[in-house]
């Protein structure tokens, strides 16, 4: 394991000179530092959230009444179309790798950039392009693509659907597609190569580990939609016949390819929110995440699950292994079961405080409970060809993702003051969190007794003698409850930027690498980095002082279970630059900034060669405090943390 | 919990739960394992949300004092890894007999009916009678077609697509199949009670997908065989019905492909 044993590269009292390089919209166009590039991700990707969101709009606005209205029927199939691909796809693919793991992982590993940084900028530019070519779809004759966001082959041949739509549609789906895959190289190579001296991969923080894994699926998943697409786009163009059954094709293959994707897909949208839920509640439980080793393994069982299991959107083809996909699918429930627990474990005993990031992720936790259960349900053949294509399925994937979505906004509340060095607005915060969460409930429960009484889904009119409406009513309702919450995000957003209030640099007292630097960040990122030694390093310093009196006990959960903590000197932490980098002291938690003051002498003792050496300086001793006797930590562990153990 | 849902499967007098109760033999299946399913996740999730309900509660902030700061415990973690295992093995058995019920096909059923899903109605024929009832919705949702079937009799089901995928679905069955171009799937349904049950497609298959409805009508037996020897002695089954909205969807019955759905 490596071990830190340099000195910091940058001298305590020499702030880093970076070139000044271009600004406004040069620099925008320009620039290949993750941070500018992940801030374009997220505006875009929000952009078309907003726009995928007023496609929702319009269709429940449609569904108000029996008949319609609003859309004609062609109409309506582009909306379910545009919004599917777009919500997927141009928003919550790029929101969670291209802006949170862009901007976050670097920071979160103490690297100064992407390993890739020009790929980087490659990978936002064809985002942004397919993103046009696709929206470009409701400009050309015959409009957008319309046959489903899955696009099941014949409906989506030339003859079925003929013009330009479609094909910008496969033109846009294999741009963006490039962008992920680019995207996920990226990561991948930052996170194995640009790690911060002591950082091992397991002191990953959580996020960074979902980012990783993420990745690795977007690696297996897009390259298989990306070549699906071309054999649609060869059999509409050059007359082949890969999915028509004239030619000798098979039709059910895209089914397979697609979903070989899609479901992957599901998780590749899902970890990354797994991963700021993890984050955030134990900063504001101000405990250490419960089960980290088993967080990161339920992680890697949940991506190499989802591999296996895509045929269960095909159960009522009557072509698949029904027992096998059926028990793959059950089998998901295990490690986010652990996850979940593990959520609960972080906040157990903890000294919980509700800010707005917190609430929403306690919106995720109670949201995502219900889509998921759900979900276990349809992992049954049998329970699926009754509710396949119905309001069920849409209530259950839709529980999901508004799980998602909170837990993103939950994210951008957590980290725009690392971003801007401002505070949102918490009274906007928590006043929009219970509009989310009423309106998301109002939405997709009533679409689940939908669903159940019979409503199949993607019809724009319905018959009144079903009794569809009410329960349609609720939902439209529900639907413009999270608009209005999603407004307030975006009011929010607004001024909070303009009429700032000053953050600090680590208002939450963070546990990991991106609260040590300034808010916002400086364009490389670190001028100095605390000692690694555990997964939150930058708490560990904050509360070295507390480490070190003994205030802070580390064990398992029961009363014998209270081990000991670091019973090393007090290390001060910081490089201590002195200067803008400086650690400020926290507005909340123990941070006392007399501890970074001393910081010659401070420094002398955490860097001394023998430190590393299993030493006397560890601090953290929670690092391998809590299990002293097992090996759960030892695989993982550098020798320093057996300094930290108290004897039994 | 894994005791109340055996009892729940084996009782007769299931509570609704918002799904129907399968008006077919197999569908009543579906619904006794979904009753249980649901049950066992209903109780899942009030476990899990009391307890995040709980941990909010009892362990909000009520001083600037850290907690303490413990990561691990082994004993709790083993446990909340195997009991969902237990959970979704019994489940998983519980489906497989289930799907093992609804996915029996008699060799010789009762009435053998070729169904026919295309852009945008359906075809029913009735294997070795020659009797075809076909249709597309006209006066949505007022009038669409209704094939006539026999109760208590097993209804040999062949379903094929003539041009997309299409969902051939019943409300109250808890049955749904896709009709797919290239793919001939059979499944039987033996219905329990007489009524009319209305049918649609579920899986999306263009412009019209909306208005792709049907009926079942299912008689007593010897209503039923009356019906047929009726049919049988006209000339006309066909009971086509010239509609210039739907022409395009006609055509492809005869096998040329169809036009644009914009």
């Amino acid at each position: 394991m490596t071990l830190l044993v340099e000195q910091p590269t940058v001298p305590a009292s020499t702030p880093p000179v970076h070139e000044q390089g271009p600004s406004g919209l040069v620099r925008w166009l320009t620039s290949t530092d993750h941070k500018v590039i992940g801030t374009s991700y997220m505006v875009t990707s929000l952009v078309m959230f907003v726009i995928g969101g007023i496609m929702a709009l319009l269709m429940r606005t449609q569904l108000l009444s029996p008949s319609g209205g609003v859309l004609s029927l062609h109409q309506y199939n582009e909306m379910f179309t545009m919004h599917g691909s777009i919500m997927l796809l141009l928003f919550a693919g790029p929101f969670a790798s291209g802006f949170l793991g862009n901007y976050f992982v670097p920071l979160q590993i103490g690297a100064p950039d992407m390993a890739f940084p020009r790929l980087n900028a490659l990978s936002y530019w064809l985002y942004l392009g397919g993103s046009m070519v696709m929206l470009s779809g409701f400009l050309v004759a015959g409009g957008a693509a319309d046959f489903g966001w899955v696009a099941y082959a014949p409906l989506s041949n030339a003859t079925n659907s003929p013009g330009a739509g479609p094909d910008l549609w496969i033109v846009a789906l294999i741009l963006t597609g490039f962008s992920t895959v680019f995207t996920a190289v990226n990561i991948i190579t930052t996170v194995f190569y640009l790690r911060a001296p002591g950082m091992t991969m397991f002191r990953l923080p959580i996020f960074t580990w979902n980012m990783v894994v993420t990745a690795l699926l977007s690696l297996i998943a897009f390259p298989v939609l990306t070549a699906a697409l071309v054999m649609l786009y060869c059999d509409r163009h050059f007359g082949t016949h890969i999915f028509e059954v004239k030619g000798g094709g098979v039709p059910v293959l895209w089914q397979h390819l697609f979903w070989f994707f899609g479901h992957p897909e599901v998780y590749i949208l899902a970890l990354p929110f797994f991963g700021v839920v993890t984050e955030i509640i134990p900063v504001f439980s101000k405990k250490p995440l419960f089960g980290y080793i088993g967080m990161v393994f339920a992680t890697i069982a949940i991506a190499a699950l989802s591999t296996g299991v895509w045929a269960h959107h095909m159960f009522t083809t009557g072509v698949v292994l029904l027992p096998f996909f059926s028990f793959m699918s059950y089998l998901i429930a295990v490690p986010t079961g652990i996850k979940f627990f593990n959520w609960i474990g972080s906040m157990w005993g903890g000294s919980i405080s509700f800010k707005t990031p917190m609430l929403y992720c306690i919106g995720f936790l109670v949201t995502f409970l219900i889509g998921g259960l759900s979900g276990v349900l349809l992992a049954s053949p049998p329970v699926d060809f009754a509710v396949h294509d119905t309001y069920f399925v849409i209530a259950h994937f839709h529980m999901v993702i508004m799980a998602l979505v909170m837990a993103g906004i939950g994210g951008i509340y957590y980290w725009y003051p690392k971003m801007t060095g401002r505070l949102m607005r918490e009274s906007i915060g928590k006043v929009s969190f219970f509009i989310f969460l009423v309106g998301a409930w109002t939405t997709f429960i009533p679409q689940f007794v939908l669903g159940l009484r019979g409503m199949p889904r993607r019809e724009a009119i319905y018959s009144p003698t079903m009794g569809w409406t009410f329960l349609n009513r609720l939902s439209t309702i529900g639907a413009y409850l999270i608009a209005v919450s999603v407004l307030l995000l975006v009011i929010n957003l607004w001024i909070s930027w303009r009429y700032p209030i000053p953050s600090g640099h680590n208002p939450w007292d963070g546990h990991t690498l991106e609260w040590w630097t300034s808010s916002p960040p400086p364009p490389h990122n670190f001028t100095s980095l605390p000692r690694i030694r555990s997964q939150r390093p930058t708490w560990d310093a904050n509360h070295a002082d507390l480490v070190a009196a003994g205030i802070i006990t580390t064990g398992v959960l029961g009363p014998s279970g209270i081990v000991g903590h670091g019973n090393g000197k007090h290390a001060g932490i910081n490089g201590a630059t002195g200067s803008a980098n400086r650690q400020p002291s926290s507005a909340s938690g123990g941070g006392s900034s007399g501890l970074f003051t001393d910081s010659t002498s401070s420094m002398k003792s955490q860097f001394s060669p023998s430190s590393g050496e299993g030493g006397d300086t560890d601090l953290t001793g929670q690092k391998g405090g809590p299990f002293p006797e097992s090996s759960i930590d030892a695989p993982f562990d550098d020798g320093s943390s057996q300094s930290g153990r108290a004897p039994e | 919990m894994i005791g109340a849902v055996a009892v729940l499967l084996s009782s007769c007098r299931l509570p609704y739960l918002g799904m129907y109760r399968g008006a077919t033999t197999q569908g009543h299946d579906t619904f006794k394992l979904w009753t249980g399913s649901l049950l066992a996740a209903m109780l899942v999730g009030i476990v899990v949300l009391s307890l995040v309900l709980w941990a909010i509660f009892r362990f909000r902030k009520r001083s600037e004092e850290l907690p303490r700061q413990f990561r691990y415990n082994i004993p709790v973690e083993i446990i909340y890894t195997a009991v969902p295992v237990i959970i979704v093995c019994l489940l998983f058995y519980f489906t497989v007999n289930t799907e093992n019920e609804v996915d029996a096909v008699k060799a010789d059923p009762g009435v053998a009916l070729k169904v026919t899903a295309f852009q945008w109605g359906w075809r029913f024929q009735y294997t070795g009678t020659g009797v075809t009832v076909v249709d597309t919705a006209v006066d949505w949702p007022n009038s669409y077609p209704a094939a006539v079937l026999p109760v208590d009799e097993s209804i040999g089901i062949t379903l094929v697509s003539a041009d997309v995928v299409h969902g051939f679905y019943l409300r109250r069955i808890d049955f749904s199949r896709y009709a797919q171009p290239g793919v001939v799937n059979r499944f039987d349904l033996n219905f329990r009670h007489e009524g009319t049950y209305h049918g649609q497609c579920t899986d999306f298959c263009g412009l019209y997908h909306s208005e792709m409805l049907f009926k079942f009508k299912v008689v007593s037996q010897s209503a039923f065989a009356s019906w047929l020897a009726a049919q049988e002695h006209s000339h006309e089954h066909l009971q086509s019905i010239a509609n210039k909205r739907y022409a395009v969807g006609r055509r492809s019955l005869v096998g040329t492909t169809t036009g644009s759905s914009k």
